[in-house]
């Protein structure tokens, strides 16, 4: 199996998470990405030496892992090729911001550590976090939801399409450098001359396949609306947990919830 | 009823794939479409179904083709694409089995009680809970049509149904085929299993309609075929 094939073989492991039948699977789509969405929020707008405070953050998708069934393993195995990129983000940081901020035993730590430190957290656990949506949720669902909200049409099939088109050009990939490295035997991935041909070539077949994808729909009677979503029951619950769960992260975001731990324990 | 009036299509620009075609069909007739690679059968299908742009006219059942009644055609026409792997497009088979249903607004039970019935016919039923990409190339083909079949349509397109599958599947496919009082209208290179599901066929050349007539005469005649890049039915050989 080549990477291309691995990767795609990966995206739709994902989407098969999402048939998985627990209590997170079943709550409504539009309260999980309401719950997503501020959870990213309030992880980002952490200030950059936060990272005591941010710690707390973690609790949220490890917890939610447990209860959706879901080893937390299975995200950074999943997510192991972007998550690098993450946390390259920061990784100048403690080049350019020296400041001492305080000093552990005989360690001095500079400010440009621990914005490097805060960020990779942010970082990954926006990640965790979408990956979890992701991993619970069926695209439809969440693009139904989105319908819900009033988001135009337009905008949420262009997001199922990328969605799909996404799985549509890694096979791609995976077919031709299948079929390159059957003419080219020995040789290693695809050699600097044939990458525009290539990516020329991937480009048009991608969009062809596309193209033919979205006919097909088209002629089933897709109309950027999403009927055939399940409809979800129990819609109330989850809101109130969901309600709740913000209110928790609100509150994890203006009190420093470690140190308060750690002073009640300290006592 | 299905009436091309002197129906051209061109590929941007291109010379046209489709010369001022002229031909009606018959409600519950079965038609059988031939023709060398290239030769435009796919393009007549697309054209059907709008997605591609035409000049001339055409109606299916006294409705032109039409941008403003695209939705009300489609609903009519039932098409299996050439290459099922363009066609599924949901995670699981049933999810893609339903799709089409639901989206005319039929529930969900209803829906999957009807691609249950489906998957039954065409022995599939296995198929039902896998994963569109965890299939193999016949078993994918036999999904594809199994989403049309569950929609019900009043006509139904073909492009090349036989291909991939094993002998055994051909002829349940053959046998399903002729079990289907709809218009049909098949396109395939496998010319005997048109023998055995079509009255009549349609011969196409480099995008002109060369014969149109009783499947019998026109599958038998060999000169005819030889002269538009085909050969004789395997049991008409030697
Ligand atoms: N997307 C396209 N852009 C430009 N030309 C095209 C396109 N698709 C098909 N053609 C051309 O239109 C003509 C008819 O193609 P069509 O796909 O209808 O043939 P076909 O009869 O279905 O062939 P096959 O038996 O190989 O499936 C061919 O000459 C082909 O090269
Ligand atoms: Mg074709």
């Amino acid at each position: 199996m080549n990477k291309a094939e691995k990767a795609s073989r990966e995206l739709a492991g994902a989407e098969n998470l999402a048939h998985g039948d627990s209590f997170i699977h079943r709550m409504s789509p539009l309260s999980k990405l309401a719950v997503t969405v501020t959870y990213i929020a309030v992880t980002v707008s952490f200030g950059k030496y936060d990272f005591s405070a941010l710690a707390v953050m973690a609790l949220f998708p490890v917890i939610a892992y447990q209860l959706a069934l879901i080893p937390v393993f299975t995200c950074f195995r999943k997510l192991r090729m972007i998550l690098p990129l993450v946390c390259a983000v920061g990784l100048f940081n403690p080049v350019f911001d020296r400041e001492i901020l305080f000093t552990v035993g005989s360690l001095r730590i500079s400010g440009g550590v621990v914005s490097m430190i805060t960020l990779m957290m942010k970082g990954v656990f926006s990640l965790m976090a979408s990956f979890l949506l992701a991993a619970t949720t069926k695209i439809e669902d969440i693009c139904a939801s989105l319908r819900k909200l009033h988001i135009p049409k337009m905008l949420v099939s262009l997001l199922l399409l990328t969605f799909r088109y996404i799985s549509v050009m890694l096979d791609e990939v995976s077919v031709m450098s299948c079929a390159y490295s059957l003419r080219s035997p020995g040789s290693r991935g695809v050699a600097v001359g044939a990458w525009g041909s290539f990516l020329g070539q991937l480009i048009l077949r991608s969009s062809d396949r596309a193209n033919e994808l979205y006919e097909s729909m088209v002629l089933r009677g897709f109309n950027g609306e999403f009927e055939y979503t399940r409809p979800q029951s129990g819609g109330a619950v989850s809101w109130l947990i969901s309600a709740a769960v913000i209110a928790l992260i609100f509150t994890a975001r203006f009190f420093n919830l470690t140190e308060a731990l750690g002073s009640l324990i300290g006592r | 009823m299905i009436v091309f009036e002197n129906v051209t299509v061109a590929y941007d620009r291109g010379a046209p794939a489709l010369h001022s075609l002229d031909f009606e069909i018959k409600d519950g007739a079965a038609v059988g479409i031939i023709g060398a690679n290239g030769a435009g059968k796919t393009t007549l299908f697309k054209a059907l179904t709008g997605l591609l742009p035409f000049e001339g006219r055409i109606t299916v059942n006294s409705v032109e083709v039409a941008k403003k009644n695209l939705p009300g055609i489609r609903k009519m026409l039932g098409y299996v694409m050439q290459n099922s792997d363009n066609q599924m497009f949901m995670p699981k088979v049933s999810d893609d089995m339903i799709f089409g249903p639901v989206n005319y607004g039929m529930s969900r039970e209803e829906a999957g009680k009807r691609a249950d019935e489906v998957l039954g016919k065409l022995n599939i039923s296995y198929l039902r809970d896998r994963y569109n990409h965890k299939i193999s190339g016949g078993e994918k083909r036999l999904a594809a049509i199994a989403t049309v079949l569950a929609m019900e349509p009043e006509i139904l397109l073909f492009d090349e149904p036989s291909s991939a599958l094993d002998p055994k599947n051909r002829r349940m496919l053959i046998n399903i085929l002729n079990s289907l009082g709809e218009t049909k209208l098949i396109a395939s290179h496998d010319l005997d299993l048109v023998l055995d599901t079509c009255r009549e066929v349609m011969l196409l050349n480099e995008g002109r309609l060369c014969a149109f007539g009783s499947a019998k005469e026109i599958l038998t005649d060999k000169a005819l075929l030889e002269a538009n890049g085909l050969e004789l039915p395997l049991r008409y050989q030697n």
